[in-house]
């Protein structure tokens, strides 16, 4: 076995004797130090939820958003190295718009996704570039309706009714995989994902903020963040189910 | 400048045309004549102005034909690129495979108009695109000489168009059946053939729907008798022994 140190990992351009790419599945690493970021398709829309670790008291609350819109009818949840996950954002916005002023029409979700994903490629591919040390959920609509992708590292692209990347994914997977996807309402969808984002906070981490964004038909059909209503309610419900669950097991 | 018996050879060849596309209640019609000349010389009396952009847009084509010619053939070839990267290796999601091809119309009418305004000084090229699509059913897209872009329930152009726009305007209806609306339209061009000089030949229909496309072809013995006409004489040929 050749592994770390034998000297396969210090390029993209080189794979090791048993066919792995190192660089990329470090860069894979680095997003699981991100926070949290989770996403379920549901009946009507799609919802994503990030848990945004906070390095400061002193930060300003609801600063330095890890949620962005991307177009009128796309929007990204990214976790990982924070400007890694600017410059994929730059990149989708760029793609939209490009495709908006040569075909005059909104950019189908797959097509989003598949050019999205081959950038995330072309950074494995040069010895001059460092791999992406993020992951972002792609939340879109177009005119078959709604689409979530996810994007990693290695410039694969997965369509996924439920998804989580970053902190804890494993955890957060079992937890979303009881979700009914399809199913489930958009508005209902917002307070499961934020349970799950509080359920799955690690209480060793510092202080965080749980960030809910949506495309549904309560947002027209448009990326939105949550409504603050919308949001203060989901997050106060979190807590509440939280500290149930914490009698329990104190019981 | 005198013309001499040989001046269509420096004269360049256009479609003076009329064509006309039309929306019915579930699929769209273009219609054309069939005329291509060379100033007073008719160089093809059965020419085909109706071209095929992909499996659900086809395209009606007046002015310059070389330039419409081009135009049409580099709008092809960017809507299969676009049908590729857009419907994937044949599958649209969760679609079946059969209809690959198939692009928003708007999309190829997009195209069609990009490249008409960008070349607007140099090109002589009056089009109309028409489709139908899953997403918003038949469609007609005019783009003119300056390379705008208008949706209409039907599209006139050519130089036959002139003649016919009074009765086109009163004579539409909304939402028609597909045979009326096909006989509307092989009227009309049968009256624009019978006062445009530049219009003539048979009447080219190009028909399209939710379940694929069909080609028609009405001869000039088959056409309306306008005011005064006389009625064309079916002609036989005998072979000679």
């Amino acid at each position: 076995m050749s592994g770390i140190g034998t000297g396969y990992d210090l390029s993209t351009t080189t794979y090791s004797p048993d066919g792995k790419v190192f660089q990329v599945e470090y860069a894979c690493k680095a997003v699981e130090n991100g926070g949290l970021a989770i996403g379920c398709k549901c009946k009507d829309g799609v919802v994503v939820a990030v848990e945004k670790l906070v390095q400061s008291k002193m930060l300003v609350p609801g600063t330095n958003k890890r949620i962005h819109a991307v177009s009128k009818h796309a929007g990204m949840a990214g976790t990982g190295l924070v400007p890694d996950v600017r410059t994929v954002v730059d990149r989708a916005r760029e793609e939209a718009a490009n495709y908006l002023s040569f075909y005059g029409d909104a950019i189908p979700a797959n097509v989003l996704a598949d050019r999205m994903a081959h950038y995330y490629h072309l950074f494995t591919l040069y010895w001059s570039v460092r791999p992406f040390g993020a992951s972002v959920i792609l939340a879109t609509k177009d005119s078959n309706g709604y689409h979530m992708y996810v994007l990693e590292p290695s410039g694969e692209c997965h369509k996924m009714n439920g998804c989580a990347i970053g902190k804890n994914k494993a955890a957060a997977k079992t937890e979303i995989e009881k979700l009914k996807f399809g199913e489930v309402l958009a508005k209902d969808c917002v307070k499961e994902l934020a349970r799950v984002i509080y359920k799955i906070h690690d209480e060793k981490d510092k202080d965080f903020e749980c960030e809910l964004g949506w495309i549904c038909e309560d947002s027209k059909g448009e990326f939105r963040r949550v409504p603050k209503e919308v949001a203060d309610e989901a997050i106060a419900l979190a807590k509440a189910a939280l500290e149930e669950d914490d009698d329990m097991d104190d019981a | 400048m005198e013309e001499t018996p040989v001046d269509f050879l420096s004269i360049p060849v256009s479609t003076g045309t009329t064509i006309l596309a039309c929306a019915y209640r579930t699929g769209v019609v273009l219609a054309a004549d069939s005329r291509t000349s060379t100033g007073a010389y008719v160089a093809n009396r059965a020419s085909d102005k109706i071209t095929q952009i992909c499996d659900n847009v086809w395209m009606c084509r007046s002015g310059s034909a070389a330039d419409t010619q081009n135009v049409a053939a580099y709008v092809k070839r960017m809507v299969e690129e676009h049908a590729m990267e857009r419907n994937g290796t044949g599958f649209r999601e969760n679609e079946s495979n059969d209809r690959a091809m198939m692009v928003d119309v708007r999309v190829v009418a997009k195209l069609t108009q990009k490249i008409a305004y960008e070349n607007k000084e140099k090109l002589q090229a009056g089009m109309i695109i028409a489709g139908w699509d899953r997403v918003r059913g038949p469609q007609v897209y005019g783009i003119p000489l300056g390379g705008s872009m208008l949706e209409a329930p039907f599209s006139v152009s050519g130089s036959g168009s002139a003649y016919i726009y009074g009765y086109l305007d009163n004579t539409y209806k909304e939402n028609m059946e597909r045979e009326e609306c096909e006989k509307w339209m092989t009227e009309a061009i049968s009256l624009a053939i019978a006062r445009d000089a530049s219009s003539g030949g048979v009447i080219r229909l190009v028909t399209i729907h939710e379940n694929g496309c069909e080609k028609q072809c009405v001869l000039p013995k088959d056409h309306k008798v306008c005011d005064g006409e006389l009625e064309q004489v079916a002609t036989t040929t005998t072979a000679m022994v």
